[in-house]
C-alpha cells in the first residue's frame, strides 16, 4: 500500500479528515525547506505537498509566483527539490511527499531519470499541473509502475464525462480545485464545493483533496464537511513571505494548528 | 508529398502541439474547438469573415516586385508580400477578426489578448471596438516602456492596457498572466491568443485566419511573375505570419519555406530568440515546442531588437516543419535586420517593422548566389513606424 494510501486510510478510520499545506522547495531559502517541513508535520499535516519552482507557473497566482521566484533566485532545479526530499525521508519516513510542478522541468530532466530519481528519493505522489491525462499517459505509467501517485486535477467546469477520465488516470487522490481561477484568489464558493462533491465520489473511489483559496480554520473546517483533506497553499506561502527566513518555521506552526484543530472538531 | 492534414483531433503535429493545461481550462478549450468546428463549416461565419478582410482590412493586398532592391544585391527577384498595407499596419488583425466574430457568436462580451510589439493589441484593440466588446490588453513592462506609441494606440480604441511586473517582464510573461485572466473570467471572456501558439484549437485556429495571405499569393504569383516563387521567406516569432504564408505552399514541394528567426547579438552570445535555431523540445504555454531553456527546464530571458520576435517558444507547427524537413529555419541578427531596415527604406520607399526587417535580411543574405530568374517571395508582416524610436536611438538619435 502506497504512503499516500496508508495516511488515507489511517484519517478515515479515525474519523478525521486530512490537512495538507503546500510550501514552494527553495523558498525563502533552500536550507529551510526541510525545517519547514518538519515544522508542517508538528503542527498537524498529513501530506506536503512540495512546489518545483517553474519560470512560468501559468496556473499560479502571485503569492506563488513570488514564491517560485525567490526560489529560481537561488537556482533551485528539480534534482535538488529531490535532494531535499531525501533529506527529509532520513528523518520522517511515513509522512507521504506530493511534488506539485509543471511539465517543462521534467520533460528536461526526462521523464524516465525522473520518475527514478522521485522513487529514490521516496515521492510518493506527483501533480504536473499542465500534464492532463490525456497528454501524459506514459509518464503517468512510468509513475504508477515506480508505486508513485500521479495526482490530478478536477475544476468546477469538468463535466461528468472527464470526471470519470481524469479519476480512472489517476491514483493517490483527486485534486479539485475549489474555485474558478489561479492559486491564492480571494474567495472560496463553498456552496460549489459542497454541490460538485457528490458527483466526483460517485465515480471514484479515490479521496477527494479541495484546494485554491482556503484560507483560514473555518472555511478548512467548512470545506472539510464534504472533502476527504483540504490543500492550503498560497496563505503557507504568505506566512513564510511575511516572517521572513528567520521566523518561517515558527510562523507556519501557528498558522497551521489552528486549521488542524478546526478539522478535528 | 503525402497529404498534409495536421493537426490531429488532439491538436497534434507529430510529437508537437497538443493541449497541455490545467484543469481548469479544459472545458473553456473543449467549447472552443467546437465553437470553431461549427464556425469552420458554417458558409456565413466565412463569408462575414471574407467580407471583413476585404472591407474593413482592405485585403487582398499586394505583392510588390522590389526591383531595385533585386538589382542591388544582383542575384534572384525579390517579390515582397504587403501585410504591412493592411489596417492597422500587420498582419495580426486577419487572425483578430476571425477570433473576435468567435467570440460574438460565443456570447463572450469581453476580450483579452497578450502583446509583445503591441501589433496584436492594437488589432485586438481595434475589432474589439469595431463589434462593440470589452478589451483587456496584457503587455509586459519592458515592451510597454520600448513600444509607447502603441500602448497609446490600445488606449486611443478603448482597451484597458494591463502592465505584467512577473519574470521577464516581456512577451511570455504577458501570456502567463492573460492565462491566468482567462482561467478567472471564462464565462464572459474570450482570449485572443495572436501567434500560432497555446494550447489547440489556438495554432490552428490562427494559421487559418493568417492562410488568407500565402491563399492570395498561390494566386498573385503567376499573374504577376508568371510562376510561383523558389522560396518564401517569413520572420518566426511564434510564427503566424510565417505560417499563414507558408501553410497553402506546404504540399507544393518545389517552394521552399525559409523561417528567419531572431539572432539578437548572435545565437553564440546566447542573446537572441531563436528557438528552432539554438532551443530544445519542451512545454511551455499549453503545447510541446522548440524552447529556450535551460538545463533545468526554466525558460531563458530572450533578446531581439524586434520585441514581436523576443519569444522563447514557436508555434508547435514550425516545430514539426522543421522536424520534418518542409520548411527550413535560420537566424537573422538585430544588426542585419536593421541594415535591411534601411536597404528596404533607401531602395524601395517601404519602412518594414523590425520583425519583418529579418525576413528581408534573409532574402538580401541568399539573393546573390541565386539566378537572376530565380525568385523569393517575402512576407513583409508589418510596417515600421512603431519602430522609429528603436531605430533612432540605435543610430544615436533622440526626438
Amino acid at each position: 500500500m502506497s504512503r499516500i494510501q496508508a495516511r488515507f486510510e489511517a484519517l478515515r478510520k479515525n474519523g478525521r479528515k486530512g490537512l495538507i499545506p503546500y510550501i514552494t522547495a527553495g523558498d525563502p531559502h533552500p536550507s529551510l525547506t526541510v525545517p519547514l517541513m518538519r515544522a508542517l508535520v508538528e503542527a498537524g499535516a498529513d501530506i506536503l505537498e512540495l512546489g518545483v519552482p517553474f519560470s512560468d507557473p501559468m496556473a499560479d497566482g502571485p503569492v506563488i509566483q513570488r514564491s517560485g521566484e525567490r526560489a529560481l533566485k537561488h537556482g533551485v532545479g528539480l534534482a535538488d527539490v529531490l535532494g531535499m526530499v531525501g533529506e527529509f525521508r532520513k528523518q520522517d519516513p511515513d509522512t507521504p511527499v506530493v511534488l506539485m510542478g509543471y511539465a517543462n522541468p521534467i520533460e528536461a530532466m526526462g521523464i524516465e531519470t525522473f520518475v527514478a530519481g522521485a522513487k529514490a528519493a521516496q515521492v510518493d505522489g506527483v501533480i504536473v499541473v499542465d500534464y492532463p491525462p490525456e497528454e501524459c499517459a506514459q509518464f503517468a505509467a512510468l509513475a504508477k509502475e515506480q508505486g508513485i501517485d500521479p495526482i490530478f486535477l478536477l475544476a468546477p467546469t469538468s463535466t461528468d464525462l472527464r470526471i470519470e477520465q481524469v479519476a480512472r488516470a489517476g491514483s493517490g487522490y483527486l485534486y479539485y480545485v475549489s474555485l474558478r481561477g489561479v492559486t491564492g484568489a480571494a474567495s472560496l464558493d463553498l456552496a460549489d464545493v459542497a454541490a460538485h462533491i457528490p458527483g466526483i465520489r460517485a465515480a471514484t473511489k479515490l479521496p477527494i483533496g479541495v484546494g485554491f483559496g482556503i484560507r483560514d480554520a473555518e472555511s478548512a473546517r467548512r470545506v472539510a464537511q464534504t472533502a476527504d483533506a483540504v490543500v492550503i497553499g498560497s496563505r503557507v506561502i504568505q506566512e513564510i513571505e511575511a516572517a521572513g527566513a528567520e521566523h518561517a518555521v515558527a510562523r507556519v506552526k501557528e498558522l497551521l494548528r489552528p486549521i488542524r484543530a478546526a478539522l478535528d472538531t | 508529398m503525402q497529404m498534409y492534414d495536421l493537426p490531429d483531433a488532439r491538436g497534434h503535429f507529430g510529437p508537437y502541439g497538443g493541449v497541455f493545461v490545467a484543469e481548469t481550462l479544459t472545458r473553456a478549450l473543449e467549447e472552443l474547438r467546437e465553437a470553431y468546428e461549427r464556425a469552420r463549416k458554417d458558409p456565413e461565419f466565412q463569408a462575414e469573415f471574407q467580407y471583413e478582410l476585404k472591407h474593413y482590412v482592405g485585403r487582398p493586398s499586394p505583392i510588390y516586385h522590389a526591383k531595385r532592391l533585386s538589382e542591388k544585391y544582383g542575384g534572384a527577384q525579390i517579390y515582397i508580400k504587403r501585410e504591412d498595407l493592411n489596417h492597422t499596419g500587420a498582419h495580426k488583425i486577419n487572425n483578430t477578426i476571425g477570433q473576435a466574430m468567435l467570440a460574438r457568436s460565443m456570447n463572450k462580451p469581453r476580450v483579452i489578448a497578450e502583446t509583445g510589439a503591441g501589433m496584436h493589441g492594437v488589432a485586438a484593440a481595434t475589432v474589439a471596438a469595431r463589434y462593440g466588446m470589452e478589451c483587456v490588453v496584457y503587455m509586459g513592462t519592458e515592451d510597454v516602456k520600448r513600444q509607447s506609441a502603441n500602448v497609446y494606440r490600445m488606449k486611443l480604441l478603448g482597451a484597458k492596457v494591463v502592465p505584467v511586473e512577473s519574470g521577464s517582464k516581456t512577451l511570455k510573461d504577458a501570456l502567463n498572466e492573460a492565462m491566468r485572466d482567462w482561467v478567472t473570467n471564462v464565462e464572459n471572456t474570450f482570449y485572443i491568443i495572436g501567434t500560432v501558439a497555446g494550447p489547440h484549437p489556438y495554432p490552428m485556429m490562427v494559421r487559418d485566419f493568417q492562410s488568407v495571405i500565402g491563399e492570395e499569393c498561390l494566386r498573385q504569383m503567376p499573374e504577376l511573375a508568371g510562376r510561383q516563387p523558389d522560396a518564401v521567406i517569413a520572420c518566426v516569432g511564434g510564427g503566424s505570419n510565417a505560417m499563414g504564408i507558408f501553410y497553402p505552399y506546404i504540399p507544393m514541394e518545389q517552394v521552399r519555406l525559409i523561417g528567419v528567426e531572431a539572432a539578437g547579438e548572435g545565437l553564440a552570445t546566447g542573446r537572441h530568440a531563436a528557438s528552432l535555431c539554438a532551443g530544445k523540445p519542451g512545454v511551455l504555454h499549453g503545447n510541446r515546442t522548440y524552447l529556450l531553456q535551460d538545463a533545468n527546464g526554466q525558460i531563458r530571458d530572450t533578446h531581439s531588437i524586434s520585441a514581436g520576435l523576443d519569444y522563447p517558444g514557436v508555434g508547435p507547427e514550425h516545430a514539426w516543419l522543421k522536424d520534418s524537413g518542409r520548411a527550413e529555419y535560420v537566424a537573422a541578427t538585430d544588426d542585419e535586420a536593421l541594415k535591411a531596415f534601411h536597404e528596404l527604406c533607401r531602395c524601395e520607399g517601404i519602412i518594414p517593422a523590425l520583425e519583418s526587417a529579418h525576413a528581408v535580411a534573409h532574402a538580401m543574405k541568399i539573393a546573390p548566389g541565386m539566378p537572376r530568374e530565380a525568385i523569393l517571395l517575402v512576407n513583409l508582416s508589418g510596417r515600421g513606424d512603431k519602430d522609429m524610436h528603436t531605430v533612432a536611438e540605435r543610430s544615436g538619435i533622440r526626438f
